[in-house]
């Protein structure tokens, strides 16, 4: 038990080497941290899945007419 | 030209255009004065502008080959990509025009970039209005397949070289860098080249969909 726990602090220990880092590295915090900006991205998504699946099922339709022919 | 009729494309166009969504939008961008955050644009606007020469290259190409062999087919896809392509000129215009507003201070400054554009906006508006206006199938389809060759390496002068050559606020433009000084390390090539392939792949696939419409609409009017 003594040397689990020994292991796991060990493990976790690297977790220290991170708090550093986040000073030097500016990696756009500023749109993930309070911006949500993950809704914006979201909604285009839904907006540009939804007009890719009404284009995909303009192509079916259009495909379905063809053949009638 | 069984390729329009497949999935394949379509699914890979769809997926990469997904994907700029999320890397255009998260990754990180360079900060630069006056852009900030607007430099995202870089995935959206000019992607528009790429489109838009994608379908019109090939509607050279098909006006070209109408001239050749005199097939009506060609001569409908020539018709139906500069449809497609005065549609994503639209976009491109408004989208520059709302990035220029925030950037250079008004949606339109009579900047040379602008103008131009405008200008060879109008020059593709004409071909429509030419077309529109003979009656005569044959004669119709000739004389717009030959207006269609011209127009394009004018509308080429006049939005990708004019500018340049004098002082104009778009980047690439009057000693004014591109972006290519800057996305070389900043990875920004992750989002603009799946963007600018994507959204390309994007307007060909409306350019079929109108062409095969167009084609049954055709065949419907030669029965009757």
């Amino acid at each position: 038990m003594k040397k689990l726990t020994f292991l796991l602090l060990l493990l976790l220990s690297y977790t220290g080497v991170f708090a550093q880092s986040n000073i030097g590295v500016t990696m756009d915090d500023t749109l993930q941290s309070s911006g949500k900006i993950y809704v914006v991205v979201a909604i285009i998504a839904i907006i540009f899945v939804g007009l890719a699946l009404y284009l995909f099922s303009i192509d079916r339709r259009l495909k379905k007419i063809e053949n009638e022919k | 030209m069984k390729f329009i009729y497949q999935t394949w494309w379509k699914v890979i166009a769809v997926l990469l255009v997904f994907s700029t969504l999320f890397t255009g939008l998260l990754l990180h961008v360079p900060a630069l004065p006056v852009l900030h955050e607007t430099i995202r644009n870089l995935y959206f606007h000019v992607p528009m502008w790429m489109g838009m020469l994608t379908v019109f290259v090939l509607s050279v190409y098909f006006s070209i080959k109408y001239l050749r062999n005199g097939r009506e087919e060609d001569d409908l896809a020539a018709v139906e990509c500069v449809n497609t392509g005065l549609l994503f000129y639209a976009m491109g215009l408004v989208t520059g025009m709302l990035w220029a507003k925030y950037t250079w201070g008004q949606f339109w400054s009579g900047d040379p970039k602008q103008n131009s554009a405008a200008i060879a906006f109008l020059l593709y508006c004409a071909y429509l209005v030419l077309r529109n206006s003979i009656d005569e199938e044959q004669k119709r389809a000739k004389i717009s397949a030959i207006y269609n060759i011209f127009a394009f390496p004018i509308m080429i002068v006049l939005i990708f070289i004019l500018p340049r050559m004098t002082d104009s606020l778009h980047p690439g433009s009057g000693g004014n860098p591109a972006f290519g000084k800057y996305d070389l390390d900043n990875g920004m090539k992750i989002a603009f080249y799946p963007a600018m392939l994507g959204w390309s792949f994007i307007a060909l696939w409306i350019a079929t969909i109108r062409y095969r419409i167009r084609l049954i609409e055709n065949k419907k009017n030669a029965i009757n």
